[in-house]
């Protein structure tokens, strides 16, 4: 009895893990390369928001659920060029405009997505992955959304471009460095308003995942800060990519505690168990500002740790 | 100590205009060019949606000054703006970019719910429970906003993503109690502590029907005024925020003066949830996440987190909030738009940093004193 319902929960867990942690996926991916390039984007919690808002309202007028994703990542672009933009101006701090951006894009999301709360949208489809295990549970828990691999692949991409190609090199250099990059000969605002706009795209894929899978409609309530906790899953990952992808998971599968215990029959403290992943991020941030580790793999650039 | 200049102090210079004088007027020609700014693109948004610009901003006159009653309204939704704004505005002045306003509020409006539980029900006099609940609200938002000054001075973690984190574990922290210990068994749709009772409201102020809060918080504007321009803690303050690694050099307790600051800042927030809880809802619920932490953030911002500007700021968005009902009958606009707005306003007034020092004829001229 005790080992059936530790194994439901750990089931449970595993397919929240699975589920909840694409969109954090996304947006620590997008964050890692606007943060790769030396600068730090709070706003993209807002283009996570347009960009769910963006997705479904587009997935209901087409009838087709990826025009919406392309459109939420075009939706999350748009925010984050003009993060992108506003952030090359002298004098102005990166951390406060994100802020301004993230109120921006929320208040655009809730103004133009007050006509979809009520209709619904076509979804995305999951790809069932768990018919041979025999266990409608396991089964249940391995019905996996393209978009999870999607981004999976995105993070070995990124890992590897950041390493092996030319790009990523400009990218690591702006960052690291940027009287180094100008004397090299590149431009430093044009790498950065680059990496925020491809960062804001995919943060608004993310949110595509929220508002076309799970939790699967468009409400104000969609978001409680997935895009800011990214910021900080980019700080405990180091900055590499691949550790963003396991990062999102572990953040998945804490944010799948409640329900999962819930599963089992454990429904005390749900909220307090809603509470784990910032509880986790913020025990993560204190171990991490004071490791030597991730003092030495820090962008240089980055105004975030000064 | 080898203290002897302040920048910021006024230091006439016999050529005309002081430098002081030209910081002051830039200090209120950006902002307000901000303002104008934000307005116009406003207006070009609601243009292409095909709706007046001149309706819009003639309701928001209607709808925030144009009677009593909703100039009242206006003041009443400025009360906790006023507090929010100076929990943004302190931990600013010492360099620290906060934006756990809202946590702390929703805190301390839950704390003095909390305590107000057992004193109601024993029925202690009203003089002594009121000033217990504020006091409880006060602590409650000064501890949550103090841990993280400590978080950033001692362990390194930044305040910005620190602070916000610790809004949304005291949201979870109140829903935790609302739906489970301290709930209201009478409270079937929304979750809420018990009521505490029409005899411990906080009243309205003599002559008008907003609430004690606008006072407080005027109050403690001027206060934090003084204390931030004419004492050697703000003095202190304003110079750690204007180069912290010069301040520790000069002796300066900057970890108490950054951890002080922030508790401040949070006794601000913690106050307005205790106004929320004690004035408008009677109670701890959901309603306490309002949103009035960020937009203090907002309005802090605008009054270039000079502590008596977040008055008439806290006003101007007190009346943008009044007139959103109005403006959603009249245009048939959703109730986003003020936010849409808001938004706008937050992202050109921070562009507008850009300006200061840039702007030719409000510059000192050289050879003057710098």
């Amino acid at each position: 009895m005790e080992d059936s319902m530790l194994v439901t929960a750990l089931i449970a867990m595993l397919g929240g893990a699975i589920r909840v942690s694409t969109p954090f996926m996304f947006v620590a991916l997008g964050e890692c390369l606007t943060e790769k390039s030396g600068r730090v984007n709070l706003g993209l919690e807002g283009s996570l928001v347009l960009g769910a808002m963006v997705a479904y309202a587009g997935s209901y007028q087409t009838g087709n659920p990826w025009f919406g994703v392309v459109l939420a990542g075009l939706s999350g672009m748009f925010l984050g060029a003009i993060h992108g933009y506003i952030c090359k101006l002298p004098k102005v701090n990166d951390m406060a405009i994100g802020i301004a951006i993230m109120s921006f894009g929320t208040g655009l999301a809730f103004f133009f997505g007050k006509p979809y709360i009520q209709p619904t949208a076509p979804r995305l489809e999951a790809i069932p992955l768990g018919g041979w295990t025999g266990d409608p549970r396991l089964a249940q828990a391995l019905e996996v959304n393209p978009l999870f691999f999607v981004g999976i692949a995105l993070g070995v991409f990124l890992w590897w471009a950041l390493k092996n190609t030319k790009w990523g090199l400009i990218v690591r250099m702006t960052g690291d460095s940027a009287p180094a990059a100008k004397a090299m000969g590149v431009s430093v605002d044009l790498v950065r308003f680059i990496a925020t706009s491809i960062g804001g795209f995919m943060a608004g894929i993310g949110g595509a995942f929220l508002s076309l899978y799970y939790p699967g409609s468009w409400n104000q309530g969609l978001s409680s800060g997935q895009g800011l906790m990214a910021v900080a899953l980019v700080i405990f990952a180091r900055w590499g990519p691949l550790r963003c992808l396991l990062a999102a998971l572990l953040f998945g599968a804490a944010g799948a505690l409640g329900p999962a215990l819930q599963s089992i029959g454990i429904s005390q403290g749900y909220y307090f168990f809603n509470a784990a992943p910032y509880i986790l991020t913020l025990f993560i941030m204190i171990a991490s500002a004071q490791s030597k580790s991730a003092a030495r793999e820090v962008p240089g650039e980055l105004s975030i740790n000064k | 100590m080898a203290i002897s200049i302040d920048a910021a102090a006024a230091v006439p210079v016999s050529r005309g205009q002081s430098v002081a004088g030209l910081k002051f007027a830039e200090a209120v020609i950006i902002p307000v060019a901000a303002l104008v700014a934000s307005a116009l693109l406003f207006s070009i948004f609601l243009l292409l949606l095909g709706k007046s610009p001149l309706m819009f901003f003639g309701l928001i006159w209607t709808g925030g000054f144009g009677s009593s009653f909703s100039f009242q309204n206006t003041l009443q939704r400025a009360a906790p703006l006023v507090l929010t704004g100076l929990a943004f505005a302190i931990p600013a002045r010492i360099g620290l970019t906060m934006i756990g306003g809202e946590g702390a509020l929703v805190l301390g409006g839950f704390l003095s719910a909390a305590v107000a539980i057992p004193l109601v029900s024993n029925a202690v006099p009203v003089f002594l429970t009121l000033p217990l609940m504020a006091i409880a609200g006060m602590l409650a938002g000064a501890f949550w906003l103090g841990l993280t000054g400590w978080l950033r001075h001692y362990r390194g973690v930044n305040e910005t993503i620190a602070s916000l984190l610790l809004s949304y574990i005291a949201i979870a922290i109140m829903n935790f109690f609302v739906e489970g210990g301290l709930r209201d068994p009478a409270s079937a749709n929304k979750p809420s502590t018990m009521p505490i009772g029409d005899a411990y409201r906080v009243g309205a102020m003599p002559g008008t029907d907003v609430h004690w809060g606008l006072g407080a918080g005027i109050i403690l504007a001027i206060l934090l005024h003084l204390l931030m321009t004419r004492t050697t803690f703000g003095f202190a303050a304003r110079m750690t925020g204007g180069n912290p690694r010069a301040a520790q050099a000069q002796g300066l307790p900057v970890g108490f003066l950054l951890v002080t600051s922030c508790a401040i800042a949070g006794a601000c927030a913690g106050l307005a949830g205790f106004f929320e809880v004690a004035a408008i809802h009677g109670q701890a619920n959901a309603s306490l996440v309002a949103g009035y932490g960020f937009t203090g953030i907002l309005v802090a911002f605008l009054a270039r987190q000079v502590p008596l500007a977040i008055i008439p700021v806290a006003v101007l968005f007190g009346a943008l909030a009044a007139a959103g009902g109005i403006i959603q009958r009249r245009m048939g606009l959703p109730d986003a738009t003020v936010l849409v707005l808001q938004g706008l306003i937050f992202v050109v007034l921070l562009t507008s940093d850009t300006l200061y020092g840039r702007i030719p004829f409000l510059q000192p001229k050289s050879g003057s004193a710098r």
